[in-house]
């Protein structure tokens, strides 16, 4: 069985939603009827009236993600408890995702325990690119999946097993609109944009920038050859998401970084004291 | 955009109440879904009917009912409706709206036998 979520098949999910024989009232009284048989239908609904068929209605009212909530709920207790700070990284493909993320590692891996899950749909390339930084990464392929769920970060924690008071980056599938509505447990959506894509992408991808918190504008150290406008790019993003915060980074040249691994210390920080 | 899983989930849910609730077969399933979800209608039937095939809700009848997406004006405080996340208050031009509604995907109920 899965310690995580308790997914093996027949276990009971986290919120207890087991009501097997719930709606079929079986009253055993025990009495007799004195020789009359009543006929309440041999259906399902139990009743039996003339020209009605045996179909009912049944109200359900639940959420079509709300398995993967449960799920994502689970991660985020179980970080909590170890003062995991957990960030889900979504970008576009090509955004520069994984070269940022190595060159925080590189950066920080002195002072922070640092680990990774990468999400692609094939090949653990990412993942080895990771590791070659000397720190623990866990590939997860989606196959078919357009994003990560919060059934596969839970498995990939089993394994992976982050250190408590580290922090956990998950890399998405290069994707800026699925990842949008499956939430992982983390503590904060980061998207990364880069400049040699159109500023208008908060607009065009409104779902995926009213998530995140934190958009790292990316490739900056490009913006002299582009016609790119940095202003117009954040205007963009506070009308999807009027909280969200912008830093101008180049993984590549450096400029910005250190205002990333500011944020990265007193998210850390605010993570250990349990905010 | 992510209709299949969408699908998905919506059979899961549906085999594990077939299950608690002693039913073989769903014949409609009512679904409320949001402006501002994500979610394509039309896309959703495509995949509804793609992931049922051969399962308890094969051929049933897939109900749709869109929910307005509604934002509150912190200029105007008041409650307007929107269609994008981006969208302006129709009344006062500004953005500074905080999205209240519209952004649910739920299944409603059934119809079963």
């Amino acid at each position: 069985m899965c310690t995580v979520c308790g997914c093996a098949e027949g276990e009971v999910q986290v919120e207890g939603h087991d009501h097997s024989g719930g709606k079929t009232h079986n009253h055993d009284h025990g009495h007799s009827h004195h020789g009359h048989e009543h006929d309440y239908g041999q259906g399902p609904a139990g009743a039996h009236a003339p020209g009605m068929s045996q179909s009912r209605m049944v109200q359900i009212e639940e959420d079509i993600l709300g398995k993967n909530n449960q799920y994502a709920a689970a991660n985020r207790r179980w970080f909590n408890e170890r003062g995991i700070l957990a960030l889900n990284l979504v970008s576009s493909p090509g955004s520069g995702k994984t070269t940022l993320l190595t060159r925080t590692i590189e950066d920080l891996k002195a002072e922070m325990a640092l680990s990774v899950i990468e999400g692609d749909q094939q090949t653990a390339n990412d993942a080895e690119r990771i590791r070659s930084t000397g720190v623990k990464a866990l590939q997860i392929n989606t196959g078919k999946g357009c994003h990560l769920d919060g059934h596969m970060v839970g498995h990939a924690l089993e394994t992976l097993q982050p250190e408590s008071g580290s922090v956990l980056f998950i890399e998405n599938v290069g994707n800026l609109v699925c990842p949008a509505a499956f939430d992982l447990g983390e503590a904060h959506k980061v998207a990364i944009l880069s400049v040699t894509e159109g500023e208008d992408k908060p607009i065009k991808y409104p779902d995926m920038f009213h998530a995140a918190d934190l958009v790292l504008l990316n490739k900056i150290d490009l913006l002299p050859h582009l016609q790119f406008d940095v202003e117009q790019c954040i205007e963009y993003a506070r009308r999807v998401n009027p909280g969200i915060k912008v830093l101008k980074v180049s993984a590549t040249s450096g400029e910005g970084m250190p205002l990333w691994y500011q944020w990265l210390r007193a998210t850390q920080q605010m993570t250990a004291v349990g905010l | 955009m992510h209709e299949m899983s969408l699908c998905e989930g919506v059979l899961q849910v549906l085999e594990e109440h077939s299950r608690s609730q002693g039913f073989d077969r769903v014949t409609a399933v009512f679904l409320e879904i949001g402006g501002l979800s994500g979610v394509e209608p039309e896309a959703m039937r495509f995949c509804f009917d793609a992931v049922t095939r051969g399962t308890l809700a094969e051929r049933a009848a897939l109900e749709i009912e869109h929910v307005p997406g509604q934002a509150w004006c912190m200029q105007c405080a008041t409650t307007v409706q929107v269609n994008q996340r981006f969208d302006q208050c129709p009344d006062c031009d500004s953005y500074q709206l905080q999205v209240t509604g519209g952004d649910e995907m739920r299944i409603r109920e059934l119809e079963v036998e």
